[in-house]
């Protein structure tokens, strides 16, 4: 029972990560309060220099720590994208959390392990290692949704969102449980093994894979376990909103694909039918509840329940060795049009946002297109991406996705995504309308890295989305090892 | 010795319990303990599955999961006792600052 130098290469990027924010917690000490932008910096730098590893690692396939982690093409795919998502996310908030009155360096600290939590997440192959890296994606999470107290409305964000999450946590560890009792191991490949065997209960297995999908579902924010999102989204500090939009997702469905694609195929007639309504559940009532909301965090928390619908699409034909890959690539490549096109229009957001919530309504983005004609630009861009019109990368997705889906021989589901996408379109397109048809005094904040964000998120939006076959070609190769 | 199917269905009946607890029940610190409880009918099956199984690998999760359940706790009371400063209530229905 030794580890060797290949089972540390395979979790480098992750011991890497978790190692550097430890020691930043402890360097954040001797850094006075008032240059706290240090923190950021080298929160930044460590988040850089893991996706350094991360690229540097393009493609190795290999398992280590006695197959309990995984190193392939999707680990390394997911891994990078969750990095970038992190170092957005630092962006977004440097400046934020500065104006906000809620710097503190625990902020960055926390992303940090945030982030190392949805990277181990992206490469467990053992129903432990998922467990834990849930666990160590969401306790930071929980305490960023209340960083801004004594603010009541983010304490209770929090609050919902730890009750909740644990709450979901508690699906998760029993459905683990039946799975563990049905087939008597947690690694994923002997989860394979053991269904193939007719001793094994199916029963016990089956309950076990639902009960662990009902638990992902509430990560993810899929329909019907979606009750928490609007309220977290948002009482949370806008900033966190944005990183846990993207990340938090991303980890979830990440998870969710390598343990259901590699650990499950043998569920796959039950789980289609389960996968199939819960997509096009997520995807009719994120919609459709989004048309009447007059927040613009609230009316972004549903837009992102009903991107949950879509990307939980990509799942639907996942027992379909044929159309596996295909779709599995067009999941990535809709996650990562979602993460630019989240972080950018979060970032609008947050320029318009003033202290105590004000600012945030979507009367309040009335002018903008006169007073700030960039900026509502790039809130147009990313509102066309949300919807899926062109020239976005969100149109790109979205065709990718119904076209796997359509191969997957699930040609109702891709009626309704289609569907959806032209209700989306009246309330994203409402606030461009009024962006450039109403009258007002909007006032923005300027802010370096903000504006930079905003603008580098805008610019891959409509440059990718010209040239896409380069990053979905990369997608097909993030394909799942069954090791 | 008992047959292990009894601590399966002891386990069942202590996770549905849990449920109820967390849908029904409206004091935070109630629902939090309800979330532990399903916490430990699924350390109970594991235990007993891992028995029969004589494996030793659901063992090690059990102590997992309690450790997490600990981290969990530390910040669970921590976000109740700042909000029980705030509003002398942590009754869920009462949070309500947020709405659409």
């Amino acid at each position: 029972m030794n580890l060797t130098s290949q089972d540390y290469q395979v979790l480098a990027p992750y011991i890497l990560l978790t190692a550097w924010a430890c020691v930043l917690l402890l360097v954040d000490l001797f850094i006075p309060k008032e240059r706290k932008s240090v923190t950021a910096l080298l929160a930044a730098l460590g988040l850089a220099v893991t996706l350094g590893v991360t690229l540097s690692q393009v493609g190795i396939e290999q398992v280590g720590f006695f197959n309990m982690a995984a190193l392939d093409g999707f680990s390394t795919f997911v891994n990078a994208l969750l990095l970038v998502s992190g170092i957005l996310g630092i962006a977004l908030a440097h400046g934020y959390v500065k104006r906000m009155g809620i710097e503190r360096g625990e902020y960055y600290t926390l992303l940090l392990f945030s982030v190392s939590g949805m990277m181990l997440m992206a490469q467990a192959t053992d129903l432990i290692i998922v467990f834990i890296a849930l666990e160590l994606l969401s306790i930071p999470l929980y305490v960023l949704a209340a960083f801004a107290r004594p603010q009541l409305s983010s304490e209770e964000a929090g609050m919902k969102y730890f009750l909740l999450g644990a709450f979901a946590t508690g699906f998760v560890v029993y459905g683990t449980a039946l799975v563990f009792g049905a087939t008597g191991t947690t690694s994923l490949a002997g989860i394979v093994a053991a269904a193939a065997s007719p001793s094994t209960s199916t029963l016990l297995l089956t309950i076990g894979a639902a009960l662990v999908l009902v638990g992902f579902g509430f990560k993810v924010a899929a329909v019907p376990f979606h009750m928490w999102t609007p309220d977290v989204y948002q009482g949370a500090p806008t900033a966190v909103t944005a990183f846990m939009a993207s990340g938090a997702k991303i980890a979830g469905f990440a998870a969710l694909l390598r343990v259901f694609a590699t650990a499950f195929p043998a569920l796959a007639v039950d789980m289609t039918a389960v996968l199939w309504a819960l997509a096009a559940l997520t995807m009719i009532v994120g919609n459709v509840i989004a048309i009447s909301q007059t927040d613009i965090k609230r009316m972004l928390a549903y837009s992102s329940i009903a991107h949950a619908g879509y990307i939980l699409m990509a799942f639907v034909p996942y027992g379909n060795p044929a159309v596996r890959d295909v779709s599995i690539a067009a999941g990535l490549f809709y996650l990562v049009a979602y993460a630019f096109t989240n972080f950018g229009a979060w970032g609008v957001v947050i320029a318009l946002e003033k202290k105590e919530e004000k600012g945030l309504a979507i009367a309040d983005y009335a002018g903008l297109g006169r007073k700030h004609p960039l900026l509502a630009a790039a809130m147009t861009v990313f509102m066309l991406s949300l919807v899926g019109l062109p020239p976005t990368l969100g149109l790109v997705g979205k065709v990718y996705l119904f076209r796997a889906v359509i191969a997957g021989g699930f040609t109702g589901l891709a009626i309704i995504g289609v569907l959806t996408s032209l209700i989306s379109a009246y309330y994203y397109l409402r606030v461009v309308v009024t962006m450039y048809m109403k009258e007002g005094e909007p006032e923005t904040v300027r802010e370096t890295w903000l504006s930079l964000t905003t603008a580098l998120t805008a610019i891959v939006t409509v440059v990718f989305s010209l040239l896409p076959q380069s990053l979905f070609e990369w997608a097909s190769t993030a394909v799942l090892k069954l090791f | 010795m008992i047959p292990v199917e009894y601590y399966i269905i002891l386990s069942a009946i202590l996770f549905a319990i849990g449920v109820a607890g967390v849908l029904v029940r409206r004091n935070a610190l109630i629902i939090f303990m309800s979330i532990e409880l399903m916490l430990n009918s699924a350390n109970l099956a594991i235990v007993a599955f891992s028995s029969v199984l004589k494996s030793f690998s659901g063992q090690v999760f059990v102590f997992f999961v309690i450790a997490v359940a600990a981290a969990e706790v530390a910040v669970g009371l921590a976000l109740m006792v700042e909000i029980f400063k705030a509003k002398h209530s942590i009754d869920v229905d009462q949070m309500n600052s947020l709405k659409g």
